[in-house]
């Protein structure tokens, strides 16, 4: 939530960043739309297919593919007569996950270290 | 725990990581010299890493494995750029296929730096990669992994919230 928090707070302007907020979060309220976001992001899912995971209509996938654009969540390219849906990977959305992921791996690795340290001090 | 600082930049594409310890830098430089102890905190427990060559001189390169819960094998390669015991070391890590040979663009520096006062050591890593490919490759796992778990993460918690 922070990361998605942060992204946006990076890139508007504050005014804008308040609405943007509460179109984020506004998408990310609905289980259907979260689970949209999981399928998406290889980009191949047209929004008719997406619609045939769930109980709706096309139609109404169409809806909630349309909030999640409004967010910037997801974006939609035409392939022939379908839709194809993509989740949106914003470059610096990506920047942080990747130094995340990172940051992750350091702590874990520090840990490690500092219980080598222990571990030897008790030996001597 | 011993993490003081975090420290990311966006735009430089690096992350800076500072802990402190209660050792001196002597003792903390064989945490890195030494194959046998690098073993024991450079994989996590699920990857535990096997040094095969390991020697901090400038030129020098060091190759290791990283043995996956199935067997698999990451193996990786560091170029040592600049070494000066017990304070400083500089190297780039590249990510080698499953050949052992470099992977495109896999490659990211590693800068650390160790300064000691009063029996506390304080160690920082800067951990940078060289290009936005290069970071692309990392996340490939890590992105997708990370966005799964948060959206794991919301659904109880919204769901909670709309009940």
């Amino acid at each position: 939530m922070l990361t998605y928090n942060q992204m946006v707070v990076d890139k508007k302007p504050i005014r804008e960043d308040e609405r943007a907020t509460d179109l984020l979060f506004g998408a990310l309220a609905d289980p259907i739309r979260r689970d949209i976001l999981r399928r998406a992001h290889e980009g191949r899912l047209s929004v008719s297919a997406l619609a045939r995971e769930h109980p709706i209509s096309v139609t109404a996938m169409q809806k909630h593919v349309a909030v999640l654009e409004r967010a910037e969540l997801v974006s939609k390219h035409r392939v022939g007569r379908e839709s194809i849906v993509h989740t949106e990977a914003d470059a610096l959305l990506r920047a942080r996950a990747a130094l995340d992921r990172l940051e992750a791996d350091w702590r874990g690795r520090i840990e490690r270290m500092d219980q080598i340290l222990e571990t030897d001090k008790g030996d001597n | 725990m011993p993490v003081t600082d975090v420290e990311k930049d966006l735009d430089a594409l690096t992350l800076t990581i500072t802990a402190e310890f209660g050792a001196d830098a002597e003792r903390l430089w064989e945490l890195w010299a030494d194959p046998r102890q690098l073993e024991r905190w450079w994989g996590p427990p699920s990857h535990p890493s096997t040094f095969v060559e390991h020697e901090l001189t400038a030129g020098a390169r060091t190759t290791y494995f990283m043995t996956g819960p199935d067997g698999e094998k990451h193996h990786g390669r560091w170029r040592i750029e600049e070494v000066d015991p017990p304070h400083r070391l500089h190297m780039t890590d590249d990510e080698l296929d499953d050949q052992g040979k470099p992977a495109d663009g896999g490659a990211t520096g590693m800068t650390v730096t160790i300064a000691e006062a009063d029996g506390t050591a304080t160690m920082s890593i800067q951990t940078h990669f060289a290009d936005r490919e290069s970071m692309e490759q990392t996340i490939e796992t890590g992105f997708e992994q990370g966005m799964t778990e948060m959206l794991n993460k919301l659904d109880p918690l919204l769901g909670a919230a709309r009940a």
